[in-house]
């Protein structure tokens, strides 16, 4: 089933371009990764998922970007935010306790019950693999917390509204190795269940949990195939040249 | 030969100096004040009306006028200040008009408060017939304090990270409640210490109660908005000047109770700040 359908997307801001004619269509339950050099417009295409790009007054689009059936622009910006959860470069915990950060979103979109917002968490914090290291301390500051940690209860935060679709910005960039592997294990536990497209600098996360691998140069969508097809045989010799390391 | 090590010694010299410069004459007015003041403070001062052509007797109405003018300012200007720094920081779009506003009011800090006392008496207590009233004086204090309540407001908001916000409306959450539930929260604190700059400044200013509700002398307190009142700042400037042979005791211990009443309302809303800073999780 194709959860994104994307043809001919140009995005601008202001007078500069930063995606040109970008085609993709977007398989649920797939793990999608993009990579590309800095400025090859790879987190503007990420952000056009749910439109955070619309909080930046300059940014025009145009193209069909179509979310299942629907048109993307004509979603409800709340709801379509709602479905689509995003994972971003730096851990943001918000100023609250874990418990609250995590309850957050669920609490905003009208639930009120303690003991259904008590197993959400719970079950969210499970999945993101943080449960067993906060448990006993739910209500100390999110800002107490290391930064893999955070950032694994950010991917909470982003589960607990039960989205179709997970949004990872570079998400593994401030994290040691072990953080890293404890978010991609996350990652490949959840695609199960969810969609997911993942941004990354990092050529060899995009090869250990990918999928289907895309890659991006100067705003230009040049080769998407399935992850071991672009590691050992990419028909483009950017490709090459970028997962070598040859590039630049 | 540059010695790092004595240009520092330097640096650091004259920014004690300069610190010193502020602190002491500070200080030293406090201190007369006090040392003045402090014998004219009694029971029967403070809560007694001015008898013998206000030579004697207390300043009781001109306590409860001020106090009353000051609740008045504020009930009035923080809630439209901080809306208004809400509409301005978040919903504005920044363009051209937004920023000549945000420099107008700006500017209109730096108004010269008897040009609000004017501006008072032609809208409140003229066009409005108001008359010259408690709900005059506290409106036209109440507009004396709105830009310096709206920019420490906006700049309180603006202090909030952006992240917060993306983070908050990346969960499908809607502005408005990313507003209430995050950004406001977090810039309580700031917001309070431009209602405490507020506050002083009501509190003291004479110019825009002269013309809009301080009277020269009330011997009962006033019974309904309507009505005019005493003022500390206002009957200070009268036992100082208009009236012949009042005791310097009287004036200083007026003076004081000014000061103490300033520093109390202060020290409320630096409770309420501390209170919320410590709640604060970053």
């Amino acid at each position: 089933m194709v959860t994104f359908g994307i043809k001919n997307l140009d995005i601008w801001f202001g007078a500069a371009q930063a995606l040109k004619q970008v085609n993709i269509s977007i398989e649920s339950n797939e793990i999608l990764s993009i990579i590309g050099p800095s400025n090859s417009g790879k987190t503007t295409f990420l952000r056009m998922l749910n439109r955070l790009n619309d909080l930046s007054s300059n940014c025009k689009m145009a193209g069909e970007v179509r979310f299942g059936q629907e048109d993307l622009i004509k979603i409800d910006v709340e709801l379509l935010r709602k479905r689509v959860g995003m994972v971003f470069a730096l851990p943001l915990p918000l100023p609250l306790s874990i418990f609250d950060n995590v309850a957050f979103g669920v609490r905003m979109h009208g639930e009120r019950d303690r003991k259904i917002l008590e197993n959400r968490v719970e079950e969210a914090l499970k999945q993101s693999y943080l449960w067993e290291e906060v448990k006993d301390r739910l209500d100390v500051s999110a800002f107490k917390l290391s930064g893999g940690q955070q950032q694994r209860l950010c991917i909470a935060r982003t589960l607990a509204v039960e989205p179709e679709v997970i949004l990872f910005d570079e998400p593994c960039s401030g994290l040691d190795p072990i953080s890293t592997a404890k978010v991609e294990e996350a990652m490949l536990k959840l695609k199960k269940k969810y969609t997911i497209v993942l941004v990354t600098n990092n050529v060899k996360q995009a090869a250990r949990v990918g999928d289907r691998t895309a890659f991006f140069l100067s705003g230009e969508l040049i080769e998407l195939d399935k992850t071991d097809k672009i590691f050992t045989a990419p028909q483009d010799k950017r490709t090459d040249d970028y997962i070598t390391g040859a590039f630049g | 030969m540059r010695n790092p090590y004595r240009t520092q010694k330097i640096a650091f010299f004259f920014l004690l100096i300069a610190t010193l410069l502020i602190v002491i004459p500070v200080g030293i007015i406090v201190l007369i004040i006090i040392e003045k003041g402090l014998p004219a403070i009694s029971w029967e001062f403070l809560s007694d009306i001015p008898r013998k052509g206000m030579r004697a007797g207390g300043i009781f109405p001109a306590i409860v006028g001020t106090i009353y003018l000051v609740s008045g300012a504020i009930v009035f200007a923080l809630p439209i200040g901080v809306l208004a720094a809400i509409y301005l920081s978040e919903y504005a779009k920044d363009n051209l008009l937004t920023r000549l506003i945000k420099l107008a009011i700006v500017n209109l800090a730096g108004v010269p408060s008897v040009v609000y006392g004017l501006f008072g008496l032609a809208l409140f207590v003229v066009f409005f017939k108001f008359g010259a009233s408690i709900l005059s004086g506290s409106l036209t204090l109440g507009i004396m304090i709105l830009p310096i309540i709206i920019t420490t407001s906006r700049e309180a908001l603006e202090s909030v990270p952006y992240s917060f916000r993306e983070a908050s409306l990346s969960l499908g959450v809607s502005k408005w409640q990313t507003i209430r539930h995050i950004v406001l929260p977090n810039a309580i604190p700031g917001i309070l210490t431009g209602t405490i700059l507020g506050l002083g400044r009501a509190a003291g200013e004479t110019a825009p109660i002269l013309f809009t509700v301080a009277a020269f002398y009330l011997p009962q307190l006033p019974s309904s908005i309507f009505d005019q009142a005493m003022a500390l700042p206002y009957h200070l400037y009268v036992i100082s000047t208009q009236v012949p042979n009042v005791d310097e005791k009287t004036r200083y211990g007026t003076a004081f109770v000014l000061l103490a009443i300033v520093l109390v309302m202060n020290l409320i809303a630096i409770i309420i700040r501390y209170q919320f800073r410590k709640k604060k999780k970053w």
